[in-house]
This record gives C-alpha cells, structure tokens and sequence, in this order.
C-alpha cells in the first residue's frame, strides 16, 4: 500500500466537514443568556474574578447583562481583557473562573461564564462599537515584537495610554496561535481577525506582518529607534522526541498541521492519515487529535506518557477527545518510530505498537532565542520580573515566552496589560 | 386527604379556594372551564348598570418579569363586564343550575344612588346566586366615574351604599375593599356597620409598571396614552396578608369574615391568608398566568399540609393572627444571633458584603487569612438581612441567647419581658405611679 492511499483528502463530504468544524460551543441567545445570568450570584470578592489570570469583574459584567445593558458589560470584560472575546471561546474556563464558581458547591454546576462573556462581547466586535479612547499623544514610540495575544494586548493598553506603537509580527497575520494554532472550531468565521481589527481600530498601532526581527542585531536596533520595546514572540519551535525514526515521512509537529488547518478555505482538501498517532496530552495534542478524528481519520491515537491527572489538557478536554472518537492511552513512552522511508507504525516502552500513517509530536514548544541572547533565560524562556520587565532595560516581555506563563492566551494578555502600564510607568518617568 | 369542604356565610364549595370576580369569570365559558378543573367558587365579573361600559381595545395588561420572565407582578386596565346585563344574567343562572355545589357569587358595581341599587340586585338575585360582593375596589377607570375605589375610599360611602345593598337582597353581601387607603379599618368598620356580611380584600393597587425605554412613554400605552392600572400577583400579597390581619386581629372588626385575596399562587399562600383570618380565598392572576390547572395544586397542598399538621381547615382559620401584634408589644429583651452553617455555606459572600455595606459590619470575610464568613456576636444585632439574602436555604439560621451576657450591649440575658411601653428610654413609659 502506498503512502498516498493511506494519507489523502476528502475522507470525509465537505458537508460532513462543514458540520464536524462548527462552533463547539453555540453562542446563548438572549432568552439563554438572561436565565443564565440570573444564576449568578453576584459574590462578593467574587472568587471567578480571582480565577481570572486578567481579573475581569465578572459578576459585574453577568449583572449588567441581567439588565439588558450589554455595552456596560462589554466594557468590564474588555477593559481588562481586549481579547475577551477570543477567552470566552479558547479559556480552559473548567480550570479557571468557572472551577471557582460557588454554584459549583451549591450544585456542581458552575455558571456558564465563558458562553456569557461571549453573549456580551459578540454584539460589540461585530458593530465594531470603539469602548475606548486615546489619551492625549505621549509623543513616545514603542515596538512590540510578536503580533500574538501578548504583543496585541501590549500594543492595545499602550495606545490607551497615548503612546503610538509598530508591531513587528513574524507571520502574514497577525494572532499568533490564536490565528494558527487552537482548534477550528472553537473560534470560527475567522474571528481571530475580526478581533484584530477591532483591537488595532482604537488607531496608533501600526502592523506589520512578514516582519521577522532581524537576528543579527534587531533588538539592539529597536532598542535605540524605540522609547521602549515589548518582546512577545512565543515559543517558535517544537520539541524533539529523540528517539529512532523521528526523521521519517509522516512524523510531523502537530503546531505546523494546525496551522494549515487553520488556513485551509476548504477543509475538505486536507490530506488525513488513515491511521493517526498523536504523541503529547496538552492542548495542541487534543487539539490535532480530535480535528485530525473530524477530517475523517479511521483510527485516531492519542499517546500520553503520564497519566490523566498530569495531562496538562483538562478533563473537559480528554472528554471531548474521547467523545469524538479519540482513544486515549496514559502510561506509555514512545520507544521507536517504524517505517521505510515514511512511518509505518510507533512502538511503545510498554510494549503497546500501534499502526500509523501519519505521527503527530504534540510533546510541547520552546523558546527559539536567536537573536535574544542579550535576555537572561530561566528555565529555558525569558526571565521577566513582576512588571514584566526583562534583564535588559527598556526591554519588556510576556506571554509563552516569557518563564512561570501558563501558556494560555488569556495569561499573555494579561501579561501584554501588566508591560503596558509599567513601559508607560516608565515613559512618563523620562 | 384533609377535608376542604368550605362553608363560607353558609354558602357551601368543596374547597376554600374561588376565583376572583376578574377576566377569569367573565362568562360561562370561563367558569365552566374552571369548576370542571375543579375551583370552589367564583365570583362573577362584575355586573353595572346597562348600556354596558366599553374596554379598550389595546393593551390591558402589563407584567413584571423575573429575569426568566416569570411573572412576578401584573397590572391591569380592564374595566367591569363589557357584555350586555341580560347575557350574563342568563349565563349565571345556567352555571348555578349546572354547579348547584359550587359558590356563584355576583360581584357588583353600581353608582352612589338607592334606586339603581333597589333596581339591580333583586334582577340580579333572580338568577340563583348564593352572594354579593359589592366591587368597592377597583381603581382604575370606573373610579374617574364615582364607583370602585372612589366609593372604597370614602368609609361613609362604603356604609350608603352596603345598607343599599342589604336592604335589596337576601342572600349575603361581601364587601370588596380597596388597599388604595392609608389604613384599612376604617372600610372594614364602615362595612360591618352598613350591614355587610363579610369583607374581601385585597383589590388591586395603583400602579405604573415601568416606561417603553425607547419611545420614553409609559408602558403600555393605548394609542400613545396610558393610564395607572391595578397592581395584583405574587409582589401584592405582603401588602393583603398585612390588611387581612389588620381586620383580624382588632377587636371591632375581628368576628367579621374575611375572604382572602392578593398574589395567591401556590397553597403556601393560601395556608398564609387562612392562618392571618381570612375564612377562604379568592385567586385571580395565577389563574391568568399559568391556567385553570392550579388549583390541582391548590388543593392537594393544602389537604396535604393539613394532614401533615394533623389540624382541620377550621382549625388554622385565624390560627396566626394572636401572633399579630403592635411594635410597641415586642419584647426588647429578647436576643438572637445568626448562626452560619459552614458545612452548608458555598462561600459567595453576599451575607458579609450586605452587612459590611448596610448594616452592622457583623460578619467576617476572612479569619486567619481564610476566606470563611462567620457572625461576629459582638456586632450582631439580630436583623435577619443575612438570612434573607443567603441563597442557600438554611444555611444561615438565628438562634436565641438564652443565657449568660449579649456580648454586643453586655446586658444579661433574662427571660423577663420588657416592652418599650415600660422601656426606661420611652418618655411616655407607664409607670406605677403615672
């Protein structure tokens, strides 16, 4: 059997596609939304608040959509969050503000905060109603290098606060993972980029795509034509798993595959191994196993070497895995890849082997400092203190790049936040 | 299954529960539907004198929502029967030869003169009803023409015209009260002194449910004008319960019989009218917001609750009302504290942020940097708000010092009673010698 029969497009109807890739969770309709909010309990020091890495008040925003006052609500979320509403679909809120919710003791059923802070923020970005303004110009330039959630969140509040800023994005859009990576269905009709847009249409952001920082001396560069620079550039390599076999056809890292997912037009035309093997148990892992498994994949392995309750993807996650037809193995280290020429077949420590077609390495990202060497690491990503301030002065980061991160979109806007308000901190200072 | 057989100024239904003279009863299509489904009584929409009156042809009624949209309060304009006299004269002695076991009672609104009063009610009687209830209560639109509430108004004009109307009839007469007063005995009073045989209450309350946000008018509008209506539903009965007890519990009202009406929904409600005097009920706006069907409920909760307490229907007529008393009788020695369930508390707060905000800064958010809420004694003056916004039911309970110092004012608890009418900060305290 050749290899292009068991790798090949359209195993699937585009219908089938079409329906397999909609929304995972369908936004509330008012009548839904209303009953849901009055399931809040308006909680003092509210602990979903404290859950949240970017501390959105939401009680107040679920108690404004009580009153029909979505525009009061959007602002809560967005003034703390611009990219509310990309969390309100890519949160791990099971881990998060809705694991924190007192419901959750009252009757094991938290309030659907995520599906709320979505009825409230959609209205918004799709009228593109601007809820902030510019201070007065700062005359102050920043660069912000990275166009994902840190350096779009980063760039945001900096404008808020009157100062003008050039984004240097690596790719031809700007996201970052939000754009590239995360599963299709959680954010679809392109919302990443109508986010963009309504991020940057608060105006002194300049973007510029395809714009790599030079690695010779780009940060020194910046350094001397900027006021002040925020490094917000991700983890740009996949981790090796180092074993016999990695180098074969079909061995793939499954970030790269997500981002062709992600910019397929027609999903349909997507070649899909009959057998897949995913090696990992985080998000990206979940993430190409359960699309791989709605492309039309046959057999769809996902292999974890630790067991459930290490998996960094939650139990919300492994569920969705296996519902949609993911078998998950715990306890098994991958010991050789097989194949002649491409990969035939994995063979595990523990004796398990298993078919395969097509082997996605979901085993985590890690930083590529070419060009950052002058940033003191820690733990093999930039170390960064409280402010967000790196060891080089004006020089800021945050987001996966930077150490102690949760590697979630909603920690890097957090972080862009906390940059911003110290680099104007320290602009106002000269 | 309790005995709900009622017997009400010796008209006989199989339950306490009618339907108030409303929308509900306005033709034998209703009524009918509502005694298969199983209703003791019900009063007829109100008759007037023929031509008959017109009702708007545009919104007459209005709701306050809960966020799900249940209907929390309700509001209407609609004005007594618009049907010609002799059609519904027709329809009532039907009804009383189809339901012989049922309560029909006639309601009835008539203007401030005796020979419209000695005209109607003996045509009306005809029909076979087992009462009047002379609509005194209703306060919008009939009242701009000198009946409803504008004659419930005025306790002389109450007295006129029940002695009309119990020179004219021979089958009891119910007087229907309007709240829309400052004190409710006065009405009752009059109405026990013109004769009537019992008082119903409440009518409804003048109300504006809210504005239209986008056109600024107020909501709803008849062709761009409204008008105030009745106010009725569950949000009333607070404001019944009070006046029913009023009458119950003073001594030259107290052997008046009372029919009870104002937010009935469920039987809980009813147990509360009965208990604070009220001889049976009267349900409206459930009925319009959920159907007929509630009276399944009705019913069978009560039969249920009776048995439960092991207590006849008679037994808990009026069985609260010793309870009633005035503020100046409450005892001021007594002591309680809240008490919270940490096993049962969910942590969300509300109980210390109302306190914090609003009260007596008596409970904890934190204790050895925990987030734990718990009563401070030493704060807690026994108000009961954090048992009200609690929404764990029993988490937050109050119990009784009944020994030993209240560490929030250091004084002794006794079981010696102190009313403020001996209380030594009451200047007009009686004493001994006074």
């Amino acid at each position: 059997m050749s290899s292009d029969d068991r790798i090949r497009a359209g195993r699937l109807a585009r219908s089938e596609i079409d329906e397999n890739f909609a929304d995972l969770h369908p936004p509330l309709s008012r009548s839904e939304a209303l009953i849901e909010a009055d399931r809040c309990y308006f909680c003092y020091d509210a602990p979903c608040t404290t859950a949240c890495p970017t501390g959105i008040d939401i009680p107040a925003f679920i108690q404004k959509i009580r009153s029909d006052n979505i525009r009061g609500s959007a602002h809560t979320i967005l003034r703390e969050n611009i990219m509310g509403g990309m969390c309100a679909r890519v949160c791990p809120t099971e881990i998060l503000c809705e694991e924190a919710c007192v419901r959750n003791t009252h009757e094991e059923k938290p309030v659907e905060i995520g599906l709320l802070q979505r009825y409230a923020t959609d209205p918004i970005l799709e009228t593109g109603t601007q809820l902030f303004e510019r201070a007065p110009s700062s005359g102050k330039k920043v660069a912000v290098v990275g166009g994902g959630p840190a350096g779009l969140s980063c760039a945001h509040r900096l404008s808020m606060l009157g100062h003008d800023i050039v984004i240097f994005n690596r790719d031809a859009k700007a996201g970052g993972l939000n754009e590239y990576g995360i599963a299709a269905y959680k954010t679809v009709n392109d919302f990443a980029q109508k986010e963009i847009d309504y991020i940057l249409a608060i105006g002194g952001i300049e973007l510029k795509n395809a714009s790599p920082l030079a690695a010779e001396d780009g940060l020194a560069m910046l350094c001397k034509k900027f006021d002040a620079v925020f490094v917000g550039i991700g983890l740009a390599d996949s981790n090796e798993l180092g074993i016999d076999g990695e180098d074969l056809d079909g061995v793939e890292n499954a970030i790269e595959y997500i981002a062709t997912l992600r910019q397929a037009e027609d999903k349909s035309t997507l070649p899909v191994g009959r057998n897949v093997v995913v090696i990992g148990g985080g998000m990206t892992a979940i993430d190409v196993a359960v699309q791989s498994k709605r492309l039309g994949a046959e057999n769809v392995h996902m292999v974890y070497r630790r067991g459930p309750e290490q998996m960094s993807a939650s139990v919300f996650e492994q569920a969705l895995a296996q519902t949609s037809g993911v078998r998950i193995h715990y306890h098994a280290s991958p010991r050789r890849i097989v194949g002649n020429g491409h990969v035939t077949a994995v063979e595990f420590a523990e004796g398990l082997k298993l078919d395969a077609d097509i082997v996605f390495k979901a085993i985590g990202q890690k930083l590529n400092a070419d060009g950052y060497g002058a940033l003191e690491q820690e733990t093999g990503r930039i170390k960064v203190d409280g402010h967000h301030r790196t060891s080089m002065p004006g020089v800021w980061a945050g987001g996966d790049c930077v150490a102690g991160g949760e590697d979630l979109t909603v920690s890097a806007v957090q972080h862009g936040k906390i940059a911003a308000i110290d680099i104007d901190r320290a602009l106002r200072k000269n | 299954m309790a005995d709900l057989k009622t017997t009400f100024l010796g008209i006989a239904s199989p339950n306490p529960f009618w339907l108030a003279s409303a929308p509900p009863t306005d033709k034998a299509y209703n009524v009918n539907r509502a005694f298969e489904a199983g209703w003791g009584g019900a009063v007829w929409k109100t008759l007037g004198e023929d031509p008959h009156i017109v009702n708007v042809s545009g919104p007459r009624y209005s709701a306050l929502h809960s966020n799900d949209r249940r209907v929390i309060g309700f509001n209407n304009i609609e004005l007594i029967t618009d049907r010609p006299l002799k059609t519904n004269l027709d329809e009532l002695r039907q009804v009383k030869k189809d339901w012989p076991d049922r309560a029909l009672i006639a309601s009835v609104m008539l203007p401030m003169n005796e020979q419209s009063w000695a005209k109607y009610i003996p045509m009306i009687e005809d029909t076979g009803v087992d009462g009047f209830e002379l609509n005194f209560g209703c306060p919008h639109g009939m009242s701009e023409r000198g009946m409803g509430a504008a004659v419930g108004q005025v306790p002389e004009y109450i007295q006129m015209a029940t002695e009309w109307a119990k020179a004219a009839a021979s089958v009891p007469v119910i007087v229907k009260l309007t709240p829309n007063i400052t004190n409710i005995l006065p009405p009752a009073r009059a109405a026990q002194d013109g004769g009537a045989d019992a008082v119903s209450l409440i009518n409804t309350i003048n109300s504006i449910m809210r504005v239209d946000y986008d056109s600024l008018t107020m909501y709803p509008t008849t062709d761009g004008l409204g008008t105030h209506g009745g106010y009725c539903g569950e949000a009333v009965k607070p404001i019944a319960l009070n006046m029913v007890a009023e009458i119950a519990r003073t001594r030259e009202t107290a052997k008046l019989p009372i029919s009870g009406i104002g937010g009935i929904t469920d039987w809980r409600d009813a147990v509360d009218f009965l208990a604070l005097g009220a001889s049976n009920v009267q349900v409206c706006t459930a009925a319009m917001v959920y159907g007929f069907k509630i009276i399944d409920d009705l019913v069978d909760g009560l039969s249920n609750f009776l048995d439960d307490k092991a207590i006849r229907l008679d037994q808990l007529i009026g069985k609260a009302v010793p309870s009633v008393t005035d503020w100046q009788h409450l005892n001021l020695n007594y002591v309680e504290k809240a008490v919270i369930d940490q096993d049962l508390c969910i942590q969300c707060g509300r109980c210390h942020v109302v306190c914090e905000d609003t009260s007596h800064q008596a409970i904890t958010d934190t204790v050895n940097g925990e987030r734990r809420f718990e009563v401070i004694d030493d704060e807690c003056v026994g108000c009961n708000l954090c048992v009200s916004v609690c929404p764990v039911d029993g988490c937050i309970s109050m119990q009784q010092l009944t020994a030993g110092i209240d560490p929030r004012t250091g004084a002794e608890i006794t079981a010696e009673k102190l009313q403020w009418t001996e209380h030594p900060n009451n200047p007009m305290r009686k004493t001994e010698t006074s």
